[in-house]
């Protein structure tokens, strides 16, 4: 009972960090998404959403050899003296943040893109300069996208197993995470305990969508028909 | 090619968009309310976007009353330029209150200018009747109540220039008799240039001291009110021709219920409207509302007929009639006319006198031998005060 507790406790800190870590790195990425007339945005677009169709085990297999110590993020942690992130907790909050990067990055991306020109032009004639539109007109006004996308990169990477496994290995109270666990539980015929976890799992992944979609309906409601 | 100069807006823009051509070299007073008139897709909306920089012209220059904005390697983003911009559409940020959408733009108000308007931001929230929108939503309100918050907040930025793309286009006809008094009252009390599209031609004859017409991306006509509304040649001509007469209310007679305006040229018998005499007042006078005569018909039941002298007549837009350009005053030998006070208006004033245009049938016209030069008495049918 003890490592489901570990194993629980150490889900929710990786997701809540991958989490923090997403929305401060996929905001710029869905801005520009929205915004830009680059020739390159597809290719960019398309490379954001590969975790949505690849099978997590290629990613985590690509991110095992950049990460490990002749690939070449493990040579500059090398270098940086840190070590290499395989097989720790910050390789799985890195990991993560790849697999769950269309999850926060896309509901974003919509939401920059329904505000369209017309406020941030309003803005513009009120003397906001670009850096004063983005904070004062874009963020505000994509709020809903932001509560979307922190749920779904939060839930998603709790439910990540694949990546996991590659990267984090199942190190207990290190890299052991709630479907890790629930994986050990079976393959040891211990079905009771498989069973607290996986509904535990389930009524959380209820309430996340839940609420989310709770959330949703209020807030279109309240920005009103046209608003 | 621009004129650096106070006083003056200086544009010159060539913007292509797909297969549209903007094309236009104007010169505009920097003060008043410019109108620029045309139907949909003439590039009106284009060339206030050009003057607000929201739209790029890649060959263009613009200088407003001696500041550089556009031109000669400049160009200054929109949220560097002082001015105002209302737009078509109810555009107010949708997460803040009214309070917060005025904030929003006093915060970024520059202060060095706050002398150039002479109504306070109390004044002017009085002035829109908003007072009590203040900690409403947008969604919380009617467009006409959006559009005066719109028109309130663009003018808390202190804007040296005010753009107004249709402003009241959006609203039914209701919203837009609630607007447009507002309007007027601004007009009055601003001291800052206001350029304003529409193709409304009410609203044109309410509001403009100087018109632009556009009509494919060209300015046709671009010139002071009376003298757009009165050139024979001008595109105006092609729709209801009429003038615009600015008067002032001289007198009443209570047991008609009347009043006497009076303009440069004459005077003319209206009902009341119950405001002090000196007040200013716009009237509209249609070309089809006005018939001419060569003497005075004194058993008739039309209230105003005005002595003219026949400046030019041309072939009307419509088949079969023509549009006479009439001077208004009194003739030299009828000065003497005894029921109209005349003062000192029958000398050299006469060739001040406003103009008036008269569409007539071509026989009519041949019947009467109109020339240039002919002196005629013009009846008014009907004149609708502004």
């Amino acid at each position: 009972m003890d490592e489901n507790l570990a194993a629980i406790w150490l889900t929710l800190r990786l997701a809540a960090t991958v989490t923090l870590v997403l929305l401060l790195v996929g905001t710029p990425i869905a801005w520009w998404l929205a915004r830009t007339r680059a020739w390159f945005k597809g290719a960019i677009a398309a490379i954001v959403a590969l975790p949505l169709v690849l099978p997590p085990t290629v990613l985590g297999f690509y991110l095992l050899l950049t990460m490990g110590p002749d690939g070449p993020i493990g040579a500059l942690t090398q270098a940086l003296g840190i070590g290499t992130l395989p097989f720790t907790f910050w390789g799985l909050v890195v990991a993560s943040c790849f697999y769950s990067l269309p999850f926060v990055v896309q509901p974003l991306q919509n939401a920059f893109e329904a505000i369209g020109e017309r406020p941030f032009e309003v803005a513009a004639t009120l003397r906001a300069g670009p850096w004063d539109r983005f904070f004062t007109v874009a963020l505000p006004l994509a709020r809903p996208g932001f509560i979307t996308a922190a749920i779904l990169g939060f839930a998603h990477t709790v439910g990540e197993f694949g990546v996991v496994l590659m990267i984090g290995g199942n190190i207990p109270g290190v890299t052991r995470v709630v479907s890790v666990q629930l994986y050990d539980h079976v393959e040891a015929l211990d079905y009771a305990q498989a069973h607290w976890l996986s509904g535990g799992l389930l009524f959380f992944s209820f309430v996340v969508l839940f609420s989310l979609y709770t959330f949703n309906r209020r807030a279109s409601t309240s920005f009103g028909p046209g608003g | 090619m621009t004129i650096h100069s106070k006083g003056v807006i200086s544009a010159c823009f060539t913007l292509r968009h797909e297969n549209f051509l903007l094309d236009v070299a104007l010169s505009l007073p920097a003060k008043g309310v410019t109108i620029l008139y045309g139907q949909s897709g003439s590039g009106k909306t284009t060339l206030l976007r050009c003057l607000a920089g929201l739209a790029y012209a890649k060959t263009g220059s613009l200088s407003v009353d001696g500041h550089r904005w556009q031109g000669d390697g400049v160009f200054l983003p929109t949220h560097e330029r002082p001015i105002g911009y209302v737009f078509q559409e109810a555009s107010l940020l949708e997460h803040l209150t009214v309070a917060g959408n005025l904030r929003y733009a006093q915060f970024r108000a520059g202060s060095e200018n706050s002398s150039n308007r002479s109504l306070s931001n109390q004044e002017l929230i009085e002035l829109l009747g908003i007072e009590t929108l203040m900690q409403r939503k947008p969604h919380q309100l009617s467009g006409g109540e959006k559009q005066r918050v719109a028109i309130a907040r663009a003018l808390f930025s202190q804007p040296r220039l005010l753009l107004m793309d249709e402003p009241l286009a959006s609203l039914d006809t209701q919203r837009k008799r609630e607007i447009l008094p507002y309007l007027e009252k601004l007009r009055a009390e601003l001291e800052i240039p206001i350029i304003y599209v529409t193709h409304s031609i009410d609203e044109l004859s309410r509001l403009a001291d100087w018109v632009v017409v556009l009509d494919q991306g060209r300015a046709v006509a671009n010139g002071s009110l009376a003298d757009v509304l009165t050139a024979l040649d001008s595109p105006m001509q092609q729709g209801d021709a009429g003038v615009v007469l600015e008067s002032t209310i001289v007198s009443r007679e209570e047991q008609w219920n009347l009043m006497t305006v009076g303009f440069a040229g004459g005077e003319l018998l209206l009902a009341d409207n119950f405001q002090p005499a000196g007040t200013k007042l716009r009237v509209r006078i249609d070309a089809r509302d006005v018939s001419l005569t060569l003497s005075r018909h004194k058993d008739t039941s039309i209230l105003n007929a005005l002595p003219a002298t026949v400046v030019d007549v041309s072939a009307g837009h419509s088949q079969g009639t023509v549009l006479v350009k009439l001077r208004l005053g009194p003739k030299s030998t009828a000065a003497a006319d005894e029921e109209r006070q005349m003062n000192s208006q029958s000398g050299p004033d006469r060739d001040n006198g406003e103009l008036l245009l008269s569409r007539i049938t071509l026989r009519s016209a041949e019947h009467l031998g109109l020339a240039a030069g002919s002196e005629v008495w013009a009846q008014i049918k009907s004149v609708a005060v502004l």
